[in-house]
């Protein structure tokens, strides 16, 4: 990462030089700190490529990989390959980084033993992890406490094992530890503190591991994750000066003027690197020095960590030792809300920082540690510091040259050309575009108040979470439900939420599961309302209302007779006309509704679900004088296409012959107005607790196209409406611009994909009512009769 | 003291499904047996707000949200979930025994009166 960094900003200073990179791994080069999260199913290898081969070819860059260098010939400038290849260098730069530090333990080469540093160790671990592997990992920092979560994602049955008194001791004190302990055990992975592993044992696999003292521990699989060291060998073989790494000056030279070395395989002023931002800064200054710019100079200032693991936030930067002098610490702690921070200060400047549990100031705290900022007048707010009020102004005082992103080196310079070149609006598009904060995330509210100040069309992110059993926002959960491939939401509640749901969160999951897998997911009835359960509206008394449907608004004598005779059959107290251009059975037993449903003969009408309810319709060019386009069956056929399927919220479309829109189709959810040869296609109508005129999405000529896009607005919807949000809502929100580019102003390929996934989804739904005759259980709507005859009930 | 159990021998297991409850009519009364989770517990149906047939409703842990306005009531206890509802319901003692759900009907227990019975 820090090699190819080196390159990029070397590009940007001098595109002339003729480059080739060698590489041992076979990928190109990706983003190593965002392995965790391919580990966790949330990214794919694909996602976190970071130049991939077009960039090298765009670029005429040489990119040798799988290639591994043999030796390194300084005097006469010459690197050797492998297979004997030589290759001649004027410059030459060793970004050999890291390898995992594997701690002398007997045992360690068994089966079955990982590390876990490279792409392939994570597609190995990838291939073992299976549901009930018990599973040890060796080392409780960082990289072995994201190791265990990506495995325990997977169902592994992991266990921690570190050997300090509390986890990741190096960013956090033994509280914060200790609070981030809880934390980890409350997401089922075991954590055992302090143990010092004496063998790893088993015949040729692993079957365990025996600690120090004496104590054993059954394991399927090892990770070792206890640290890294340089790789320092090519330093070695070319004869110049190597510690621990190969060691560099401040301008990133080595004791040979021709070498300089970058990354995790370095070590300056006897230190090494093992954190991404470091290193970023050390490629800009090599970039410099190499492009005969030498002046800039690399100091290692005290790095920010973030823990990578969704649902536990930890914040650690600046210094971390309380006991030196002059420090003095502020902290809070409240165990019940598993949150802990504490602020080291000196001199009135905070130097140093823990956040466990409740990170939502970091970016203030950041702030006031990279300025410098005199907390005197503060003090009495340090631990719950208001809210800026001159937002953007600290932003607006830095200089364009100073760095924003320090892992990906973006200045601010760069974003705020980025903004103006690109038109960016959101901080996905800014991700996209500059890179900027697409690592560790700590910059994300500076490039947030960066945008703000800069973009003149800023879009807030809108982050509402679902609920407090699943603190995610939606667009968070439909990529990790899609990302860790989660069927169920009993899977989703207990990997990533309280195991408990709610009525909130429960309904919202299934219909999440349901689009995102269209239709092809495990369906848990216990987690929808009772109403989609058996299929028909509870009302108060606790019986149930029966809608038929009756497509378009039409009906015929055949089935208005079966109405009339269900109705005298079972008794129904009422029927009637509803406002859909539909019939009401109302007052219906549960135990009737199978019965009821087979007499009718007649499709779910759907009244009862967050789905498509109807299409309303007039009469058209069938009958009305001024039709001009034939509503009724245009009507007809869109809501075959449609019936059957869920959406965020109820769905109400309707169709008129000519624009004096007697079925009102401007307050419908989606409408289709008929003029002289073109069809008006109008969305987010409403006539209920809101009332709003819908946008107009597009004008086509003919019903066919009109159908398209009414396909294209509904797949759209069901896919990033919130759910409970009213399509006035979600047009609202997004805009109908936003609307049209995605839809019906999308490339093909984009519109081909949205229709694909809405007849995908559509071939595997039914009616709900064939359940009349194959309920999902005995008792669905059968009621229990108690087997022995039973007394009345006693209250004591 | 050893409580005397009178237990009456209701439904086989199998016939509520997990997360979920059926009403069981006896005598004059219906109540609701739920299955959490392989766990069986029993609460008179009828919400003391409105009479809504809890169980119809959705499980969330332990607890029963009422179908028609949202009520939450502990199915261990029968107390309700928030202070604003004054009511409480009658619990049964339950148990499985070969599979088959038993409830003593002569043990049901309120943890308190409402004010307003």
């Amino acid at each position: 990462m820090a090699g190819v960094a080196c390159v990029e900003q070397i590009l940007k200073r001098n595109p002339e030089f003729d480059i080739t990179i060698f590489g041992d791994e076979t990928h190109v080069n990706y983003n190593r700190i965002m392995l965790s999260l391919v580990l966790a199913g949330e990214k794919s290898a694909d996602e976190i490529v970071l130049n991939d081969a077009d960039w090298y070819r765009s670029n005429k860059i040489r990119a040798r990989l799988g290639v591994k260098i043999a030796g390194i010939d300084r005097h006469a400038r010459i690197v050797t390959d492998e297979q004997g290849e030589s290759t001649p260098y004027d410059r030459l730069i060793l970004a050999t980084g890291s390898k995992a530090f594997i701690p002398p333990i007997p045992g360690v080469d068994k089966d079955n033993v990982h590390v876990f540093r490279t792409l392939d160790d994570t597609h190995a671990l990838m291939a073992k992890a299976r549901k009930g592997l018990k599973t040890v990992v060796i080392g409780g920092g960082l990289l072995g406490l994201e190791a265990a979560r990506g495995l325990q994602v997977r169902g592994c049955d992991v266990t921690v094992i570190h050997l300090a008194d509390s986890l990741m001791e190096r960013q956090l004190d033994a509280t914060g530890g200790d609070y981030l302990r809880r934390r980890i055990e409350g997401l089922g992975i075991r954590v055992m503190l302090p143990r010092q592993t004496a063998a790893i044992m088993g015949n040729g696999h692993v079957d365990g591991l025996r600690f120090a003292t004496g104590e054993e521990l059954k394991a399927d699989l090892v990770v070792i994750a206890a640290g890294i060291k340089p790789n320092a060998d090519l330093g070695r073989i070319a004869g110049i000066e190597v510690n621990r790494g190969i060691v560099v000056n401040d301008f990133m030279e080595t004791s040979d003027p021709q070498i300089f070395a970058v990354g995790e395989c370095t070590e300056h002023r006897g230190q090494t690197f093992g954190l991404v931002a470091p290193l970023f800064d050390q490629a800009r200054v090599l970039a410099a020095t190499i492009t005969d710019n030498r002046g800039p100079v690399f100091s290692a200032a005290a790095p920010a960590t973030r823990l990578k693991i969704m649902g536990i936030d930890i914040f650690s930067a600046g210094a971390t030792d309380d006991k030196a002098e002059g420090v003095e610490t502020v902290r809070y702690e409240d165990p019940a809300l598993g949150a802990y921070k504490k602020l080291l200060i000196k001199d009135n400047r905070l130097i140093g920082m823990i956040l466990v549990g409740d990170v939502e100031d970091e970016q203030t705290y950041l702030d006031w540690m990279r300025s410098g900022t005199d907390l005197a007048p503060l003090r009495r707010q340090l631990l719950f510091p208001p809210a800026a009020s001159d937002q953007g102004l600290e932003v607006a005082d830095m200089p364009d040259s100073e760095t924003i992103c320090g892992c990906n080196g973006v200045r601010k310079g760069d974003i705020i050309h980025s903004i103006h070149a690109h038109g960016i609006t959101t901080m996905a598009e800014l991700k996209e575009k500059t890179r900027a904060s697409t690592s560790c995330g700590t910059c994300a509210g500076l490039c947030q108040k960066l945008l703000r100040a800069v973009a003149p069309d800023f879009q807030e992110e809108t982050k509402t979470s679902l609920c407090a059993c699943v603190p995610f926002s939606y667009e968070r959960l439909r990529e990790i439900v899609k990302g860790q491939k989660l069927k169920s939401v009993e899977e989703v509640l207990a990997i990533y939420g309280n195991r408990k749901g709610c009525e909130v969160c429960k309904p919202a999951l299934s219909y999440m599961l349901d689009m995102l897998w269209c239709g092809d997911h495990d369906e848990d009835r216990s987690a929808r309302f009772i109403n989609d359960r058996v299929h028909a509206n509870i009302q108060k008394d606790g019986t149930f209302s029966v809608v038929p449907r009756m497509r378009g608004g039409v009906t015929s004598p055949d089935e208005l007779r079966r109405i009339a005779d269900v109705a005298d059959k079972y008794q129904i107290p009422m029927v009637k006309v509803t406002g859909s251009q539909r019939l009401d059975l109302l007052g219906v037993k549960k135990a009737d509704l199978p019965a009821v449903w087979r007499d009718l003969g007649m499709p779910s009408g759907q009244a009862y679900a967050k789905g498509v309810r109807m299409v309303k319709t007039c009469v058209g060019t069938e009958f009305c004088r001024f039709g001009v386009q034939d509503s009724t069956n245009t009507g007809i056929e869109l809501e075959a296409r449609l019936e059957n399927l869920f959406t965020p919220h109820k769905f109400k479309m309707g169709v008129v012959g000519c624009p004096r829109n007697c079925a009102e189709a401007t307050v419908k959810d989606l409408g289709l107005i008929g003029q002289d040869g073109s069809w008006q296609i109008v969305v987010g109508g409403a006539a209920g607790k809101s009332v709003r005129k819908a946008d107009l999405l597009v004008t086509v000529e003919t019903r066919q196209e009109a159908i398209e896009a009414s396909e294209l607005f509904f797949q759209y919807y069901r896919e990033n409406g919130n759910y409970l949000e009213r399509s006035y809502d979600f047009v609202e929100r997004l805009g109908i611009e936003k609307i049209r580019k995605d839809t019906v102003y999308a490339p093909d390929e984009e519109k081909r994909k949205l229709l694909e996934r809405l007849h995908r989804s559509k071939a595997l739904s039914h009616d709900a009512w064939l359940e009349g005759d194959r309920p999902v259980n005995p008792t669905q709507f059968v009621p229990i009769e108690a087997i022995e005859k039973a007394r009345e009930p006693q209250l004591v | 003291m050893i409580t005397q159990r009178n237990w009456t021998k209701i439904t086989r297991t199998e016939n509520i499904p997990p997360r979920e409850g059926r009403s069981v009519k006896v005598g004059s009364l219906e109540i609701a047996v739920f299955n959490i989770n392989g766990r069986f517990l029993t609460i008179e149906n009828a919400c003391p707000h409105k009479g809504g047939p809890l169980c119809d409703g959705m499980v969330t842990g332990t607890a029963v949200v009422c179908p028609l306005h949202g009520r939450h009531f502990d199915l261990e206890t029968g107390i309700p979930v928030r202070a604003s509802e004054p009511s409480c319901l009658a619990v049964f003692p339950t148990c499985v025994e070969d599979g088959v759900i038993l409830v003593d009907l002569d043990a049901g227990h309120r943890a308190f009166e409402s004010d307003a019975a």
